[in-house]
């Protein structure tokens, strides 16, 4: 026991005394979490909170026009911004490529024509159905053939958009349209069946009492905040992060091998293992530090600089198990690359470098559900995901240890593995 | 009392029928023998390629040999690993030691590796630092030291358990006139408390001082064995170098990889 805790001190005396690296070790990553998080937390504004402008080039001097402005303006996905009508679509175009914004609606001078024309055909169409008869006249079997076509109107969108987003604001933008048109088609039929206008008050109820929808986030825990960017980034850097003392603790191994203090300890009476062993203790004590020191800047520095506070999970026992569990793994991981390594330069440029590819496909840096088919099965290969997975369980659903159970299972089958594929290299290579 | 005491007498290292070749490479030693006497101050030398690194790194159980067998005071290597590692001390020719620490960081924890107790490894680390002139910058990181001073912290370490053998592989190469001698005389020092030395140099003068008995290997192979003064009389020559030269050639050794 005296062997490994000298061993312990003299690791973490060789780690305090190398400034360069421990400045890799817990300043990059609280500042990779800063900028990521910083980031996403913009595209999650934009996305939650922000309205994306909308420029509204009006043609038409009709009321459904207004109509269709106005529903715009309500459906709460716009901030609308009208163009003068005299504008061609070259000048509105020019304005998205200027970026005056992403998203623009050019609607024609005879909008309100071709939607009183629509409806009207709509209309008799659905009294003659009734067994009511066309009272509408010739005019809307004149007009027949138009109710098989859309309302001519344009939507310019800037290419940068990601066509998700774009599909969300067609949506609403149909559905705006197709509030103006059910209105007007009611009118219609309102006045063919009643010969009077349909009243205000019957009009607002018609048309505003709607079905509800209750949202209900699902989280384990009943929470219904709705995740931020910080809680969807801490956790996930604060695992590359651990993962990353791979430059430090692999290439630590094998600079040892290297040097001649490797061959003094190969003839001491004491097994190599124990230099392993302590190497797993002091720097899983450094991812303990890092996590901690990502998680204290999320919940107290961040709103400090307008971001979003980091929620820690309620189940503070978990989170600390988990993140012994993440770290022990990521030091696993690093010891792993350095018994096999044979320079300096193949664990930094390795290790680095498949800790990125691992990140990537353990879905750090593209959510899970947005990776194509293949990498669903290619992904439980990285111990990032194991490692994400569990956080996320916690940091997102609201989940206590026995939420994440599968994942803690994995992820010590995950360390299992690795410990043994090292003890294999140092039998193999004759050092223990 | 100093353990290296209670060993002496007999001998410290015997070679039997030993057989050893670098992977892909035809054996460097077959059917080598070898006996050195307790209390000895043993040189080993001969040319580059000719064998003595292998040779240390076969009896410090760095290396395995393919067959034969090699006892340290009684004990073989094979079979008592771990035991056996109690009973030497090895000063490599590289600095083998963390830079990046005192010179009395690196005692404690070569110190706690060599299974002393802390109580031990203080006594030794101020004795050793006080004898080798290291006390005053005991708590310096030895990164910023001489070649000279590094050499000494080098040798400190091997010995800080007492062991009863010390292996030295040219422990005196780069130092000046001033630190190689105290460095001889810290070995015959340690020779006459009972330690046996097992050297390996290419100072050749030096060896003259320091050694007792000397074997020059070439190509795995003892070429001469024994005194050095009665090696010198034999062989008509006045120093270790011209002995050095009339048995081994003058041609370079090291012309291949």
């Amino acid at each position: 026991m005296y062997r490994l805790w000298a061993t312990i001190q003299k690791d973490v005396r060789v780690l305090s005394r190398d400034k360069l690296g421990l400045t890799f070790l817990f300043l990059m990553p609280l500042l990779l979490v800063l900028i990521v998080t910083s980031i996403q937390n913009n595209t999650f504004e934009l996305i939650n909170k922000n309205k994306v402008p909308l420029l509204v080039c009006n043609r038409d001097t009709g009321a459904s026009s207004l109509q269709f402005i106005r529903a715009l303006d309500t459906v709460g996905l716009f901030t609308v911004r009208q163009v003068p009508a005299d504008q061609d679509d070259q000048s509105v175009r020019d304005r998205l490529q200027k970026k005056d914004a992403f998203l623009a609606v050019v609607v024609p001078a005879d909008f309100s024509a071709q939607m009183a024309i629509r409806t009207k055909s709509l209309s008799g169409k659905a009294l003659n159905s009734f067994g009511l008869g066309d009272s509408t006249g010739g005019g809307a079997r004149d007009a027949a053939a138009s109710t098989n076509e859309g309302l001519p109107i344009t939507l310019y969108y800037h290419p940068i958009l990601q066509e998700t987003f774009r599909r969300s604001a067609q949506g609403a933008i149909y559905s705006a349209l197709q509030l103006v048109e059910s209105r007007q088609l009611l009118r219609t039929l309102y006045f063919s069946i009643n010969e009077k206008e349909l009243p205000d008050t019957l009009e607002n109820e018609l048309m505003t009492r709607r079905a509800k929808i209750n949202e209900m986030p699902v989280s384990r825990n009943g929470d219904r905040s709705t995740p931020n960017a910080s809680q969807h980034n801490v956790p996930a850097w604060t695992i590359f992060s651990m993962f990353f003392v791979v430059v430090s603790l692999g290439s630590g191994i094998v600079r040892e091998k290297l040097n001649g203090s490797f061959i003094r300890l190969k003839t001491l009476p004491t097994n190599y293992f124990v230099a392993i062993l302590s190497k797993q203790v002091t720097y899983l004590a450094v991812t303990m530090v890092q996590a901690a020191l990502i998680f204290a800047v999320g919940v107290w520095i961040f709103p400090l600089l307008g971001l979003p506070k980091l929620n820690l999970p309620a189940d503070w026992a978990a989170l600390i198990f988990l993140s012994l569990l993440c770290g022990w793994c990521a030091v696993s991981y690093a010891i792993c690359i350095g018994v096999f390594a044979q320079t300096e330069e193949q664990a930094n440029g390795f290790g680095a470098l498949s800790i990125v590819i691992l990140a990537a496909i353990g879905g750090l840096m593209v959510p899970d559900f947005a990776m194509p088919g293949n990498f669903q099965t290619v992904m439980k290969l990285s111990p990032l995901h194991w490692c994400l997975s569990a956080y996320y369980g916690l940091f997102l659903e609201g989940g206590k240890l026995k939420d994440v159970w599968s994942n803690v299972l994995s992820l010590f089958l995950v360390i299992a593995g690795l410990q043994g594929i090292t003890l294999w290299g140092l039998k193999r290579k004759n050092l223990i | 009392m100093n353990p290296a005491k209670r060993m002496n007498g007999g001998p410290a290292i015997q070679i039997n029928d030993l057989s050893f070749g670098y992977p892909g490479q035809s054996d460097l030693f077959s059917g080598f023998n070898l006996v050195i006497d307790a209390g000895k101050r043993f040189g080993l030398f001969g040319p580059n390629g000719a064998g003595k690194t292998t040779l240390m790194g076969l009896m410090t159980g760095l290396l395995v040999s393919s067959g034969g067998g090699i006892r340290l005071l009684g004990k073989e290597i094979k079979k008592h690993k771990s035991s056996v590692n109690f009973l030497f001390g090895f000063v490599p020719q590289d600095f083998s030691f963390y830079h990046e620490l005192s010179p009395v960081e690196n005692l404690s924890f070569f110190g706690a590796w060599s299974g002393l107790s802390s109580a031990v490894i203080r006594k030794r680390t101020g004795e050793l630092l006080d004898v080798l002139g290291l006390y005053a910058v005991r708590d310096k990181k030895v990164k910023d030291f001489s070649g000279g001073m590094k050499r000494r912290v080098n040798l400190a370490i091997g010995v800080i358990h007492q062991p009863p053998l010390l292996f030295l592989d040219e422990p005196t190469v780069g130092v000046d006139v001033q630190t190689r001698h105290a460095i001889i005389q810290y070995l015959k020092q340690l020779n006459a408390d009972g330690t046996t030395l097992i050297y390996t140099s290419h100072q050749l003068s030096e060896a003259e001082d320091l050694c007792d008995r000397i074997a020059l290997i070439d190509q795995g192979r003892i070429i001469v064995h024994g005194d050095p003064d009665h090696l010198l009389s034999e062989h008509r020559q006045d120093g270790l170098e011209g002995l050095f030269l009339h048995l081994t050639g003058k041609n370079y050794r090291d012309q291949s990889v």
